[in-house]
């Protein structure tokens, strides 16, 4: 009764759906989602396309009417924490994760639940920063979840029921998913986290049907493998190099581009000599062999937790292909994606680390940057100057749209054996007492010089992503719990709504029956506007 | 939690103690504090104590999971108290750090290991080894106190005018921040210099996890629309709005884009006492009053 009620509604919503090309109840395919522009009703990936943008063509509520935009329907998740995730919509369903890895299905235009899923987690998981889940991969009928006990999960689409479950890792060594996966062709790729566990991190991607593993790549290359060589004697076992945040994808030369994080221990070199590849590195891979093509390492030999797992954004310009990623380290850097050669790196945000720059253009951390046991002062802090909030470009503006943050911490060495399964950063950190209270910031970043065209800076500093839309839009929320509404071109506020809980999640588009919304969410909630 | 329990002498004195100064709330910080103090079985002890080794491999947790509220060295930070003391207000043994280590403070920015979403937390292990590294570095004698405390509470009701604005066991005003704590959570140093260098850190920020309420007393100065300049705290504040006390207490409550002008400043409201405003002598009796206060 229930599933033909909610069959009924769907079937007058789709006769809006088809106004546009896809009908709501066809499957999800691979050329759905490597053609995501076509579809702009729907919201298919983590960043809304495989290109990293999260761009929406929509362009109902815009600069001249977003001033009008209303909370259209709130729907609270029961979860407690933080909501980092990024909803998926296809045909007027809402699909979204909460805390301790609950998925849902929504209505999208009332936020009534359709299904929701609870995953048995044992109790002494090992989440780094908070029991979170940053968002769910779509393809077929089956949503897919990465767990923080280390399962992969596929889903069915209309009922929630578990369809497969494989166990990646063992989550009592440290190792969990976070990371909204990514559908290409008919795999599932998905990254994992531990790097405070010293984790030998990895790249898994498993049959969508099926569930079967396809490949892993290992982001800490084994003896005889390339790149072992940068890792101080059996260091390599426990490097870390996560690969926590969703990665992008080229159809056109069928790679997958995927950051890593820190090598472990976080904060201390010593012990793990070399530049500790792949940690803080862009990889390239081939989609259906997981074998490298090239690789970009941001921060060698990292000790300040610079993770490198920034949404690398796929940029063509000028005849250019490009990625440009808004690092942790607080550069901003444009890498030529047929090579994996680096065209500019231009600080976007207080950094002290870097004075130099090697042959090929990477900065060069100063010696005197390294943590010391008494600790001293480096800008950026730990939190570095962007994180895990997802950035956004705007094709039509040409201007990519970050968070940051300056602060500066206290970097200090403290040494730490390792043990299976607890904590292992070999340092701590402290804000540094000598330096300006922290300052949060909306940035707006031309690619092609690495120039700040505009800045807007918060009361306080956020974890909110940007969304960007053909409305000539920017999206973003803030700490107090307030989203915000920007012009894309100037970075004018034109609209704020206080949703009374702070934001860790970035913000998408969608639209039902020809009708835009935005969502996003805050607190233990997830919000949805629309014009009235 | 096991039978068959022995109360600890501490848990006993604490509670009696109370009772004793005739208080008519207990709080509840205090009563589950009680209850877990007498928790503790008898055969609890730290089995590292005295072991330098031990107490080197504490230093490390210690700097990892401690030291960013109490400070590197154990000597106290903006949020969590002087662990060097010889007496401590929550804990009179290492049966009872085990515990507060263990399951946090109710009532206080003290968490409970493994609570701060960084998995699961340190071993028992780690948190002997830790009691022991406290120990090694505690000062194990009570020096006698600096200050006279009740000349210091004289001052602070009276000349020295701080009960103006900050409030300390439900008496004074409303402007700074509420004292009652303050002597028990900061170390001397730390009050000493806020008092002469009010603007050097402000109240200091909550950590991130706490931060939804990030008060640090800022200074805010304000023209409204009709031309008036108001000059106060701020009680709160975000992007588009902010909530705003004065000095003669009344509250304001604004939109930023109503005001012809907003400023928000890091030099304090507070008068900085120099010394020809208040000695060195006078200045630490009011710090003995407030530790006094925050010892309860």
């Amino acid at each position: 009764m229930r599933m033909r009620r909610i069959f009924g509604r769907m079937g007058s919503a789709c006769i809006a759906c088809a106004l546009f090309s896809a009908p709501a109840h066809a499957q999800v395919t691979f050329e759905r989602l490597a053609n995501s522009g076509k579809e702009p009703q729907n919201w298919l990936t983590y960043s809304g396309d495989y290109a990293g943008r999260r761009f929406s063509l929509l362009d109902q509520i815009k600069t001249t009417n977003v001033h009008s935009l209303a909370a259209k329907w709130v729907y609270q998740t029961g979860a407690t924490g933080k909501l980092e995730t990024t909803p998926l919509v296809v045909g007027g369903i809402l699909y979204a994760t909460a805390q301790d890895d609950r998925a849902f299905a929504l209505d999208a235009r009332t936020g009534r639940p359709i299904w929701l899923y609870q995953h048995a987690l044992p109790g002494d998981i090992r989440p780094c920063c908070g029991r979170v889940n940053r968002g769910l991969a779509i393809l077929g009928d089956k949503v897919f979840l990465g767990t923080l006990d280390a399962h992969v999960i596929a889903l069915d689409t209309k009922t929630g029921n578990l369809i497969w479950d494989m166990v990646a890792a063992d989550y009592q060594k440290g190792y969990s998913f976070t990371v909204a996966p990514l559908a290409v062709k008919n795999l599932v790729v998905i990254g994992v986290s531990g790097g405070e566990y010293g984790v030998r991190g990895f790249l898994d991607a498993y049959d969508a049907a099926t569930g079967e593993r396809k490949w892993r790549f290992y982001t800490v290359p084994g003896p005889g493998e390339p790149g072992h060589e940068t890792w101080e004697g059996d260091s390599w076992k426990i490097g870390g190099a996560p690969a926590w945040n969703t990665g992008t994808y080229d159809a056109t030369t069928n790679q997958i581009f995927w950051p890593t994080g820190n090598p472990s221990p976080s904060n201390r070199g010593e012990g793990r000599a070399g530049d500790n590849l792949y940690s803080n590195t862009l990889l390239a891979l081939n989609a259906d062999s997981g074998t490298m093509n090239w690789y970009f390492q941001f921060t060698k030999h990292d000790e300040h937790d610079w993770d490198a797992t920034q949404v690398p954004v796929i940029i063509d310009a000028g005849g250019k292909h490009l990625i440009a990623q808004a690092n942790r380290n607080g550069f901003f850097y444009v890498i030529d994606r047929t090579t994996g050669k680096l065209i500019s790196a231009n600080a976007y945000g207080k950094t002290t680390w870097s004075d130099s720059k090697d042959a090929e253009g990477r900065p060069v951390a100063k010696k005197e940057a390294s943590p010391t046991l008494e600790g001293h002062t480096v800008c950026p802090g730990a939190l570095g100057t962007t994180n895990f909030m997802a950035p956004a470009f705007n094709p039509q503006s040409a201007l990519f749209y970050v968070t940051a943050r300056d602060q500066c911490d206290i970097f200090s060495t403290a040494p730490q054996p390792y043990e299976a399964g607890h904590a292992f950063y070999g340092s701590a950190y402290f804000p540094s007492e000598e330096a300006e209270p922290y300052r949060g910031f909306l940035k707006a970043i031309d690619p092609a010089t690495g120039e700040i065209k505009w800045t807007f800076e918060h009361t306080s500093p956020t974890w909110s992503g940007v969304l960007t839309t053909a409305g000539g839009l920017v999206f973003t929320g803030d700490a107090e719990g307030n989203f915000i509404a920007f012009d894309a071109a100037s970075g004018k506020v034109l609209w704020h709504f206080q949703m009374g809980g702070a934001v860790y999640a970035a913000p998408m588009a969608f639209a039902v029956d020809g009708k835009e919304y935005v969502a996003i969410a805050a607190g233990s909630a997830v919000y949805a506007f629309g014009l009235p | 939690m096991s039978s068959g329990i022995q109360p600890t002498e501490g848990g006993r004195a604490r509670a009696w103690g109370l009772w004793q100064r005739g208080r008519l709330v207990l709080s509840v910080s205090a009563v589950l504090l009680v209850l877990a103090a007498t928790a503790v079985a008898a055969d609890n002890r730290n089995p590292f104590a005295g072991d330098a080794k031990a107490a080197r491999a504490g230093e490390s947790e210690f700097r990892i999971n401690c030291a960013l509220c109490h400070g590197l060295g154990a000597h106290g930070g903006g949020r969590g108290p002087d662990l060097t003391r010889a007496q401590k207000k929550h804990v009179h043994s290492d049966a009872e750090l085990f515990q507060v280590i263990s399951n946090g403070i109710p009532g206080t920015v003290m968490p409970a290991n493994g609570t701060n979403g960084q998995g699961v937390g340190m071993t028992d292990e780690e948190i002997w080894q830790i009691i022991t590294y406290i120990q090694s570095v505690g000062v194990k004698v009570t020096a006698n106190p600096i200050g006279n405390a009740s000349h210091g509470k004289e001052l602070f009701y009276g000349e020295a005018n701080c009960s103006v604005c900050h409030m300390v066991e439900g008496k004074g005003g409303r402007v700074g921040p509420d004292l009652t704590a303050a002597g028990g959570s900061r170390t001397r140093e730390a009050i000493i210099d806020s008092v002469r260098n009010p603007s050097r850190r402000l109240a200091w920020g909550l950590t991130e996890a706490t931060k939804e309420f990030p008060q640090e007393y800022e200074t805010i100065t304000v023209v409204t629309a009709d031309g008036r300049e108001i000059k106060g705290v701020a009680l709160n504040e975000d992007n588009f709005s902010v909530q705003m006390i004065d000095s003669s207490e009344e509250i304001y409550l604004l939109e930023k884009d109503t005001l012809r002008s907003f400023q928000r400043s890091r030099e304090s409201i507070m008068l900085t006492y120099s010394r020809d405003h208040l000695s060195d002598k006078d200045l630490d009796d009011i710090v003995a009053f407030l530790i006094g206060v925050g010892a309860k």
